[in-house]
């Protein structure tokens, strides 16, 4: 049996059409999931964070919670949503990239919301009083808060593409791993494994963990040089 | 400035604040008038700091109440420095230009302002480093300069050079001085003698929430009538 090390090198080295193919469509459909999130997130976070009003607590615990929830679950609430009989049925989304930005989004969003409700508190209870002196609510204080907040918050985008790269149940169940079309990194694994085919499972294995690498260390090189210049 | 309707004087009728039954400051009657240096005193937890956010607006007073001369619940030509200023994650201009925005100020406006607080206090070279590394005097510059571009009839001060050297505090004195000549109204609290003998026009002593000596502060200086008030100017510890 050929070392599966090897033909993944192989693979990489050749820059396969099929591979970067799929390599291409994972990051379109994680990083485009990611973006989703923060729009409606960070806002959405800060608002949690700054508001008061009855059940705020109970909203709180289930974004929490929301941070477990397993991608298959994720998956299966977009699928019944978007199958022919479900209420976005007619919207022939299912099976499409489309469809795994949209689970994707639901799986980053509750660590986004979460996270920028924890440091968006913090942040209030520092620069509250400041901010009221200089002459801003708390409505005007939600994005001098989240751009303050910036370099804490990178991590929790950080932690949110990292779960979406990783996951594999909802790009499946809502997606079909349709080779060309819907066939994401993580997706691809499973089959490519499951086939026998270790080499390419391997090759897109060691590709995922360098391009998370590659962000991390990004990211925290971003931070660090933030930390210093901005105090 | 703008020659803005005037918000002054500033009169505090029974004015009290509780937190859970406890009076922090009770029945304080006192008038602020245009134009005039007022010097806080009196011994830590006595109320300085809480009758200054009162006055500011920051908090409400559970008992009494407070009235400007405008009859606006909270002018804006207001400023304050807090005892430990919050500077934003920003640059020492886009600091300056922070309260010019909230207020709607134009962007050409706020660069054009802005530029003029840096030079006049000396803050130009600093204009584009990290508000937050500064060291504690120009901290505390930055921190007068931003209050002093929200255009403010009376800025209120809390201990404004507690914990600096003495050639900073000297600079944030002649800083105060400067507005006062320009008649921005100061009010401030100091637990700096010999700075409230340099500043004050007049002095208020606060004692356990109680306002207990109000006057022109040569008489104050030359002997106050309570006791509480000597034993402070002589440096006793009491209690």
């Amino acid at each position: 049996m050929d070392n599966p090390l090897l033909m993944a090198l192989r693979l990489i080295a050749a820059g396969d059409p099929a591979l970067l193919q799929i390599i291409g469509l994972s990051l379109r459909v994680t990083l485009t999931a990611v973006l989703v999130a923060c729009i409606v997130g960070l806002p959405l976070g800060a608002a949690l964070a700054l508001g008061r009003f009855p059940g705020r607590g109970v909203v709180v615990v289930v974004f929490n919670a929301l941070m477990g929830l397993p991608p298959v679950v994720a998956g299966l609430l977009v699928y019944l949503m978007l199958s022919r009989s479900g209420p976005l049925g007619p919207l022939g989304l299912l099976f499409t990239p489309t469809a795994m930005i949209l689970a994707q989004t639901i799986l980053i969003l509750p660590i986004v919301v979460s996270l920028t409700r924890s440091v968006v508190e913090d942040l209030w209870s520092e620069y509250g009083e400041q901010l009221r002196s200089l002459g801003a609510g708390r409505v005007r204080a939600v994005p001098t808060l989240l751009w303050d907040g910036r370099v804490s918050l990178l991590t929790g985008v950080l932690a949110g593409f990292g779960r979406a790269s990783a996951e594999v149940g909802a790009v499946l169940i809502v997606g079909g791993n349709i080779a060309g079309h819907t066939r994401t990194m993580t997706t691809a694994i499973t089959l490519e494994t499951s086939r026998g085919n270790l080499g390419l499972a391997v090759a897109l294995g060691i590709i995922l963990l360098g391009l998370t690498l590659t962000l991390n260390a990004l990211a925290w090189g971003a931070g660090q040089w933030a930390r210093g210049r901005l105090g | 400035m703008t020659a803005a309707e005037p918000i002054l004087p500033l009169v505090l009728e029974g004015v009290g604040f509780e937190v859970a039954g406890r009076a922090l400051l009770s029945g304080i009657d006192l008038r602020i008038e245009a134009g005039r240096r007022l010097v806080i005193l009196g011994p830590n937890g006595a109320g300085k700091t809480l009758l200054l956010r009162l006055c500011h607006g920051l908090i409400a007073p559970t008992s009494g109440r407070l009235r400007w001369a405008c009859g606006s619940q909270r002018p804006e030509a207001q400023a304050m420095v807090l005892q430990r200023p919050v500077l934003l994650r920003r640059s020492v201009a886009e600091n300056l230009a922070y309260p010019l925005a909230l207020r709607g100020i134009p962007a050409g406006a706020r660069r054009a302002a802005v530029a003029r607080m840096l030079d006049r206090f000396g803050l130009a070279p600093l204009a584009e480093r990290p508000a937050r590394l500064l060291s504690g005097g120009e901290q505390q510059r930055v921190a007068l300069a931003r209050a002093a571009l929200m255009a403010p009839q009376i800025l209120f001060l809390d201990e404004p050079s507690a914990a600096l050297d003495p050639s900073a505090t000297r600079q944030i004195e002649e800083m105060i001085a400067g507005f006062s000549a320009e008649g921005i109204t100061i009010v401030m609290t100091t637990h700096d003698i010999g700075q409230a003998r340099r500043l004050a026009e007049d002095v208020a002593f606060v004692h356990r929430g109680r306002l207990i000596e109000h006057r022109a502060a040569p008489d104050f200086f030359a002997g106050p009538d309570a006791p509480e008030a000597r034993a402070h100017l002589a440096g006793d510890l009491y209690w």
